[in-house]
C-alpha cells in the first residue's frame, strides 16, 4: 500500500501479510507511517495504491463501520456520557444484537477484562489501566477479525504498563483474534509481539520474530533503533565458510567470526555487539588478554578504560573508552549482591566478545 | 505551581481595580433596575408623579388572562424560533467544526459577518424581501403564482428572530464540537455506527453543554425582542417587549410597565434555572 497526502508519502510502498492468531507489531519512531498504516487498516484512510485483504477479501475502499475489525484508540475513547457496560454494548447494538445476547456478551467482556462488577461506572470513575480494559473489551466483544491497537499501553504509567503487558499477551493467547498493534515502544513490541515490523520514513525496514529482530538486525537502522548496540565499522579480510576475520580500524583490533559473511573484501561493513554481550575483564600490567570463547588467541580483545558507571540495581551499565578513543557500552547483570569484581571509574579493562556474538551488517 | 495571592494581602490594589467597574455596575444597573423595581410597586398620581404606595395591584394587573396571553405568545414565539435556530445551528455548526482549518475561519467569519450590520438595516433589508411586492412575491408572480402574505405574520415574526439570533446559536454549538475528541466519532464509527447514528448517539449528548448555552443564548434574547415584532409583526403578533414598551411610552403608565418588566426578568431566571437544572443532572455520576 502507498497513502501520499498531498506532496508527503506517509507510507511508501509497504506489503505486508499477517497471519491469523498473530500479535503483529508495527514499531518505529513518530511519523514513520506506522499510525497511517494501521488507520488505513481500520478505514480512517484510504489507500492512495494498494489494497487491503482480509481472509481474501477486498476491504481497501469499506468504510470503517463495516469492516470486521476494531480498534483500541491510543486515548482508549471510551465514551464518556457510557457507563462501561453501555460503552462495551455500543457496538452489539449498533449490529443490531438483540438485548438479551447483548447483556450476556457484555457481561462475558468484562469478565474477560476481570471488569466484573464495575459495568455501571462511569469512565470518569475509572483508572487509566481500567479505562484502557474498556477499549479492549469494548474492541473484543464484537468478535472481529483482526482487533487494532494503536499505542496501547503508552498512556499509562511505568509500573502498569509492565503488569499490563503480560495481560495483553495473555488475553490475546485466550481469544485467538489477531492483533496488530502499533508502538514507538521497542520494548512494548518485543514483549507483545509475535512478530514485529520495523518502519521508518514509510517503508518496512525488517519483519521478524522480536528475537531475530534483536539477534540478526538486517541494518544498523534496526540495530539501533531495537536496543542500544555497538557498531564498528570494518572490512572483510578473510571470508570462509566457518569464519571471518574482520578488521576494525576504529576499534583497533581484528575480529573473529565463527560464520562466513558472503561480503566482498571491499565494501564496508558493520560489526554489531550488544553490551549484554561484551564482556568485561580486569586488566593488569604486563597480563596477557584473556581469549574469548571460539576465537584463536588475540581475536576480539580491546584493551580500554572505564569511563563510566551507571548502577541500575539489576543491572549495571558501562561506558568504556578504548585507546582509539571510541566509547564502548557493556551491560553486566548483578547476579550477586556483592559484585566479586567490582569495576570501578578509571579502572584499566579488557573488553572481548565470543566468536558468535557479532552481527555483520552490511547497510 | 505559582502562590496566590489572596486579595486580603493586597486591599490597596483590590480596591483599586474592583471599584470603578463595581461603581458603573452600581450607578447603571443595579440603581435603574432598583428604581424601576420600586415603581412597580407604585401608583400613578397625575400626568408625571408615581407614588411607592408598595401596592401589588400592578402585578395582578399583570397576571390578568390579557397579559398572560401575551406572555405565552411570546413564548411560544421565542420557543418556535429557537427550535428553528437549533435545526438550523446544528449542522451549520457541525460543518463549520469538521471544515478544513481555512475554510472553518471563512465560514466563522461568514457566521458573525451579520453583526458588521445594523441591527434596523438588516430588520428592513428583509422586509424588503417579504413585502407584497419584495423579491419572494415578485419571484412567485414572474412564475404566474399568486402573491403570499408574508410580512405582517407570526411566521415573519419568527423568521426574522431566528435571522437575528442564528449566530449566537451556531457559535456556542461551534465550540463545543471543537472541542469533541476526534477520535470518540472515530471509535463509534470503527464500532459499527453509521454517520447519523454517531451524530444522535455520540456528538449530540456530547455537544449537549454548548447546545443548551446555545439555546439560552437564543432563547432568552428573542423573549424580550422588542424591533423584530415590532417591525415585521402583524396586529396579532406583538410581543411582550412591546406591550411594555407601549406602558413606558404611549399609556404612559411606568408602574404597570415596570411590574412586566420584572414579570419578563423572572420568567428568563427560571429558564435558566431549567438549564442549570438540565446540566446539573448530567454532572451526576
Amino acid at each position: 500500500m502507498t497513502k501520499r497526502f498531498g506532496p508527503v508519502v506517509a507510507v511508501d510502498d509497504v506489503s505486508l501479510a499477517i497471519a491469523e492468531g498473530e500479535f503483529f507489531a508495527l514499531l518505529g519512531p513518530s511519523g514513520c507511517g506506522k499510525t497511517t498504516l494501521l488507520r488505513m487498516l481500520a478505514g480512517f484512510e484510504t489507500p492512495t495504491k494498494g489494497r487491503i485483504l482480509i481472509d481474501g477479501e477486498d476491504y481497501t475502499r469499506t468504510p470503517p463501520n463495516r469492516r470486521p475489525v476494531n480498534m483500541v484508540f491510543q486515548s482508549y475513547a471510551v465514551f464518556p456520557h457510557m457507563t462501561v457496560s453501555e460503552n462495551i454494548a455500543y457496538g452489539l447494538k449498533m449490529d443490531g444484537v438483540r438485548a438479551a445476547e447483548r447483556r450476556e456478551r457484555v457481561a462475558e467482556a468484562l469478565a474477560l477484562v476481570q471488569l466484573e462488577g464495575l459495568g455501571d461506572r462511569r469512565p470518569d470513575q475509572l483508572s487509566g489501566g481500567q479505562r484502557q480494559r474498556v477499549a479492549l473489551a469494548r474492541a473484543l466483544v464484537k468478535r472481529p477479525r483482526v482487533v487494532l491497537l494503536d499505542e496501547p499501553l503508552s498512556a499509562l504509567d511505568a509500573k502498569l504498563r509492565e503488569e499490563l503487558r503480560f495481560e495483553l499477551s495473555r488475553l490475546q493467547d485466550r481469544v485467538g483474534i489477531t492483533f496488530v498493534m502499533v508502538t514507538h515502544d521497542q520494548d512494548e513490541a518485543l514483549a507483545l509481539a509475535t512478530r514485529c515490523a520495523v518502519m521508518h520514513k514509510g517503508s518496512l525496514v525488517q519483519v521478524a520474530t522480536p528475537a531475530d529482530l534483536y539477534e540478526f538486525p538486517s541494518s544498523r537502522l534496526v540495530a539501533d533503533f531495537i536496543g542500544s548496540v555497538n557498531l564498528f565499522e570494518g572490512r572483510v579480510r578473510v571470508d570462509e565458510s566457518d569464519h571471518a576475520i574482520i578488521d576494525l580500524p576504529e576499534a583497533g583490533i581484528t575480529a573473529w567470526l565463527d560464520h562466513g559473511t558472503g561480503a566482498s573484501e571491499t565494501v564496508q561493513i558493520w560489526l554489531a555487539i550488544r553490551p549484554e554481550k561484551m564482556e568485561l575483564h580486569k586488566r593488569e600490567n604486563g597480563a596477557a588478554p584473556p581469549v574469548m570463547e571460539g576465537t584463536p588467541e588475540g581475536y576480539n580483545v580491546m584493551p580500554g578504560t572505564i569511563a563510566d558507571i551507571a548502577y541500575l540495581g539489576s543491572e549495571s551499565v558501562y561506558e568504556v573508552r578504548l585507546e582509539t578513543g571510541k566509547m564502548v557500552r557493556v551491560i553486566r547483570p548483578n547476579l550477586t549482591r556483592w559484585d566479586q569484581e567490582d569495576f570501578t571509574w578509571d579502572e584499566p579493562v579488557w573488553l572481548g566478545w565470543h566468536a558468535e556474538a557479532a552481527a555483520v551488517l552490511l547497510q | 505551581m505559582e502562590k496566590r495571592v489572596d486579595w486580603r494581602q493586597a486591599p490597596g490594589p483590590f480596591a483599586a481595580l474592583l471599584g470603578p467597574p463595581l461603581g458603573w455596575f452600581l450607578l447603571f444597573f443595579a440603581a435603574p433596575l432598583a428604581v424601576v423595581l420600586a415603581y412597580s410597586f407604585g401608583t400613578n398620581v397625575g400626568v408625571a408623579d408615581i407614588a411607592i404606595s408598595g401596592t401589588f395591584a400592578n402585578y395582578a394587573r399583570a397576571l390578568e388572562p390579557v397579559y398572560l396571553a401575551i406572555f405565552l405568545k411570546s413564548f411560544a414565539i421565542a420557543g418556535a424560533a429557537t427550535f428553528v435556530c437549533l435545526l438550523l445551528g446544528f449542522p451549520v455548526a457541525l460543518a463549520i467544526a469538521f471544515a478544513q482549518p481555512r475554510v472553518r475561519t471563512l465560514l466563522l467569519v461568514l457566521v458573525m459577518l451579520p453583526f458588521w450590520t445594523n441591527l434596523l438595516i438588516r430588520t428592513y433589508a428583509l422586509m424588503t424581501v417579504l413585502r407584497d411586492e419584495g423579491l419572494v412575491n415578485g419571484a412567485l408572480g414572474a412564475l404566474g403564482l399568486p402573491p403570499l402574505p408574508l410580512l405582517y405574520t407570526n411566521g415573519a415574526v419568527i423568521l426574522g428572530l431566528v435571522y437575528v439570533h442564528l449566530p449566537f446559536t451556531v457559535l456556542p454549538i461551534y465550540a463545543s464540537l471543537d472541542r469533541l475528541d476526534r477520535s470518540l466519532i472515530e471509535a463509534s464509527l470503527d464500532l459499527g455506527a453509521s454517520h447519523l447514528a454517531t451524530v444522535f448517539r455520540v456528538v449530540l449528548p456530547l455537544a449537549r453543554p454548548g447546545i443548551l448555552a446555545g439555546l439560552l443564548l437564543t432563547f432568552i434574547p428573542a423573549l424580550g425582542s422588542y424591533l423584530t415584532p415590532d417591525l415585521m409583526g402583524g396586529p396579532d403578533s406583538q410581543m411582550i417587549a412591546n406591550v411594555i414598551e407601549r406602558q413606558f411610552k404611549r399609556a404612559n403608565d411606568w408602574p404597570f410597565g415596570a411590574a412586566l418588566a420584572f414579570l419578563l426578568m423572572y420568567l428568563t431566571f427560571l429558564a435558566l434555572a431549567a438549564q442549570g437544572l438540565f446540566r446539573g443532572r448530567r454532572a451526576e455520576p
